[in-house]
């Protein structure tokens, strides 16, 4: 799927994110599943469950993951689109953009045909 | 600075590329990523006037972008600015960028240069500061390779 501009990350919120090392054992741990619940991502950590808690407020501001609830756990999952390099980001744009402009130039054409015969017929007149 | 530039050769002369660009009923036919109709366009395009289209993408999501007319050569050169928003809200992580369009004509139609710069400029800043060559995804390895262990019962 096209990650569209606006899911760019704050690269300064993801480096001071990615700083703290519980919080880049909680990534890890992440990297590894599909998705883990609150409760089984807190259960290795000898920290309390709202200390990890906050961690996972610190990874969701800055993009790197996703929270979701579902019934009365909570799903948390690595955000891949967060995962990868500036260079990543700027084949975002071209992806946005680049569809665009054909049909930008599919549209200037049909102007420039339906221009060009109202033309022939002004001077055929 | 990190900026796109996209190309495109078009059968068409440049006033009909330009009111492609810089007309509501223009903008609303080819505007966005999917090939989605724009819901609602707006643009002023004099100097200072501003812009702003609305459009959904295919997953049925709303966007925004709106910006300001910064330059208008008509039928040469639009510059404008460009900002994001996205189910209503302005997007926290965006910043302004900036889009630059230049029309060349030639026999027979429009050389089109369309670049969106000042993206992100602090991806390469942050990259170098950091000695940073790839990606992320090199990060991501190497916790996976360091281990959870050793840093559970760090607490900051």
């Amino acid at each position: 799927m096209v990650n569209y501009p606006h899911q760019q990350p704050d690269l300064d919120r993801v480096f001071a994110t990615l700083a703290d090392p519980t919080r880049r054992a909680i990534l890890a741990r992440l990297a590894q599943v599909e998705s883990l619940s609150v409760s089984a991502l807190a259960e290795p950590f000898a920290i309390k469950l709202p200390a990890v808690m906050k961690h996972l407020d610190v990874l969701g501001a800055a993009g790197l993951i996703t929270r979701r609830k579902r019934g009365r756990t909570v799903d948390v999952r690595l955000s891949a689109s967060a995962l990868r390099g500036p260079s990543a980001w700027l084949r975002d744009y071209e992806r946005f953009w680049s569809p665009a402009l054909d049909r930008l130039v599919a549209h200037a054409e049909r102007k420039e045909a339906q221009a060009r015969a109202v033309e022939a017929r002004r001077k055929s007149r | 600075m990190n900026s796109i530039t996209l190309v495109r050769r078009i059968k068409a002369r440049p006033s009909i590329v330009f009111d492609a660009l810089t007309t509501a009923e223009g903008i609303a036919a080819w505007w966005g990523p999917d090939d989605v109709p724009v819901v609602r366009v707006q643009a002023d395009a004099r100097v200072g006037g501003a812009y702003r289209v609305r459009f959904r993408t295919l997953d049925g999501r709303e966007h925004e972008a709106y910006g300001t007319f910064l330059e208008i050569v008509a039928p040469r050169r639009i510059v404008m600015t460009w900002d994001y928003a996205f189910g209503g809200e302005a997007d926290e992580h965006g910043r302004t960028s900036r889009i630059e369009i230049d029309l060349v004509p030639f026999a027979g139609g429009t050389d089109l240069r369309f670049t969106h710069a000042d993206l992100a400029s602090d991806a390469s800043e942050l990259s170098h500061a950091w000695g940073w060559t790839g990606s992320f995804e090199k990060l991501v390895r190497h916790v996976e390779h360091v281990g959870i262990s050793a840093d559970l019962d760090s607490e900051s």
